[in-house]
């Protein structure tokens, strides 16, 4: 376990409804999850000194659910890479306080996107700056991106598509345990591999789910954690970064980010890949998983594939991944990244129910947005 | 039906598209360190230099990687399945583009391939070589 100085904690997590939540809107949605996760913790919407957002429909996320909540933070972020935005924030809510800015950070996440029918896998017209390059060639977005890193990694180290689809079916299989997960049914290998293509080399089951759903988190100041209702989670290291916002300027296509945003999470809590008992990591695709994995350093460049053969991720296995069924079975309302911090919130408490990963005392959440173009980690430990 | 995209040149762009124009496979090069860019900047992102000049690209290089798209944007659909591929110049840069004269199934990482400017709009498609 760590010894470094413990500075603020994971205090309430919740989220919304999940699936198809119409007719709620994406800012009921956060203001339910906000509500929930405060009442873990034992606090009010009084309370809270910092707010932190992205997504959802206004240019500045954290200033709507500000003036919906009726909260003026001292500290404010609507900082946006994508899926691991939130990731990232849970680092920003540390440092804030670590400076003394404030004492209790509320982190919200809420999208519609199923019940809207607002995901799209493109968009024409005419493209200005960067875009005017890579948006003429009919490339999905953003499967055909994380497509081209797949075929990339599968070129150098041979990496096949029934080891993509280990992770599929293990990830649903963690799932079947989670009765807010949106599917449940068990798969099989074959099953990924017969179903459909969309952006060779993969195929429907290798993508995310489209699902509404929100999410909020709150972190709070040391002295704050010490007569909470809930076992405390400290926040032991963090780190994040970006490469690149286009895949054509992605630095190497099998490298993801979280090689610098791992590095820097695991150095600061002075801990390594061995020390982690669960693990939530985007799983955006099946690829952004084995990525990961390596970029993390739980396993060497190009064994991701090897890593996760046999089920090793799946209930019961030596390395329990994704545990409450990820983007791929759970929910993916968009940005995924809050979620892993709930999940591994919740492991650490030990509240997972029939998923729940035995003695685990020390996880990892890593957020991964655009197409792999930003990375952010945090290592969470318990007393 | 959403409208297909094309690009819209702007002070930087213009000479790349330009030289699509004319047939002209054009990228930059910094007149401080020498390095190729792609795409097009206003600044060398390698050393800071401003004086980034245009050069014709040899127009040939390999395929980096590529994927085989089924399921496509609205504005593309009645064209699958067809190949989007970033290709990867000589000169060192990657861009993306999609293949053409090849077949899905014929298409291989780190195959050759060159330049083939063409279509409406006029766009740097590429083909494998000879």
């Amino acid at each position: 376990m760590s010894t470094v100085e413990r500075v603020a904690a994971i205090a309430g997590v919740a989220e919304s409804d999940l699936g198809d939540v119409a007719p709620k809107t994406s800012i009921q949605l956060q203001a339910e999850a906000a509500r929930d996760a405060l009442a873990e913790a034992g606090l009010t919407f009084s309370d809270v000194d910092a707010l932190l957002s992205a997504g959802g429909e206004t240019f500045a996320p954290s200033m709507a659910i500000g003036e919906y909540l009726g909260i003026r933070p001292r500290f404010t972020d609507s900082t946006n890479i994508g899926g691991a935005s939130f990731v990232a924030h849970a680092g920003h809510a540390y440092q804030s306080i670590a400076a003394g800015l404030c004492e209790v950070a509320l982190i919200t996440y809420g999208s519609t996107q199923r019940s809207q029918a607002s995901r799209s896998l493109g968009r024409g017209g005419g493209l200005r700056g960067p875009a005017q390059f890579e948006g003429v060639w009919g490339l999905p977005a953003p499967v055909g991106a994380y497509a081209l890193a797949a075929t990339r990694h599968m070129h150098t180290y041979g990496t096949r598509p029934e080891q993509l689809a280990e992770v599929a079916v293990a990830t649903r299989k963690w799932a079947s345990l989670n009765e807010r997960a949106f599917m449940r049914q068990p798969i099989t290998i074959e099953d990924v591999l017969n179903s459909r293509w969309i952006s060779e080399p993969l195929h429907l089951l290798d993508c995310c789910l489209v699902t509404d759903g929100g999410g909020a988190v709150v972190i709070v100041a040391r002295e704050r954690a010490r007569d909470l209702p809930k076992r405390p989670v400290w926040i032991l290291g963090h780190g994040e970064t970006h490469t690149h916002l286009g895949i054509s300027s992605m630095p190497d296509l099998t490298t993801t980010p979280a090689v610098y945003s791992g590095a820097a999470a695991f150095g600061m809590a002075g801990l390594g890949p061995a020390d982690i008992d669960v693990c939530e990591v985007y799983d955006s695709f099946t690829i952004t998983v084995l990525l990961t994995l390596e970029a993390l350093g739980f396993c060497g460049r190009g064994e991701s594939g090897d890593f996760v053969s046999g089920q090793r991720t799946a209930p019961g296995g030596e390395f329990p991944l994704n545990t409450n069924g990820g983007g791929l079975s759970y929910c993916h309302p968009g940005m995924y990244g809050i979620f892993t911090l709930i999940e591994a919130t919740r492991q650490l408490r030990g509240e997972s129910g029939e998923r729940q990963v035995d003695g685990a005392r020390v996880a990892l959440a890593n957020g991964t947005g655009g197409v792999l173009s930003s990375a952010a980690t945090v290592v969470l430990g318990r007393d | 039906m959403t409208e297909r995209a094309f690009p819209v040149p702007d002070a930087i762009s213009g000479p790349f598209w330009e030289g699509i124009a004319e047939g002209v496979l054009r990228i930059q090069r910094c007149q401080a360190c020498g390095r190729y860019i792609f795409y097009p900047r206003a600044v060398c992102p390698h050393c800071t230099a401003v004086d980034l000049c245009w050069v014709e690209a040899r127009g040939t290089g390999r395929v980096h990687s590529y994927t085989v798209v089924h399921r496509a944007p609205p504005e593309y659909r009645d064209e699958v399945p067809y190949v989007v591929a970033l290709v990867e110049l000589d000169e060192g840069v990657r861009m993306m583009t999609r293949l053409v004269d090849v077949e899905p199934g014929g298409v291989r990482v780190e195959m050759p391939v060159e330049v083939a400017i063409q279509g409406d709009p006029r766009l740097p498609y590429f083909r494998p070589t000879g």
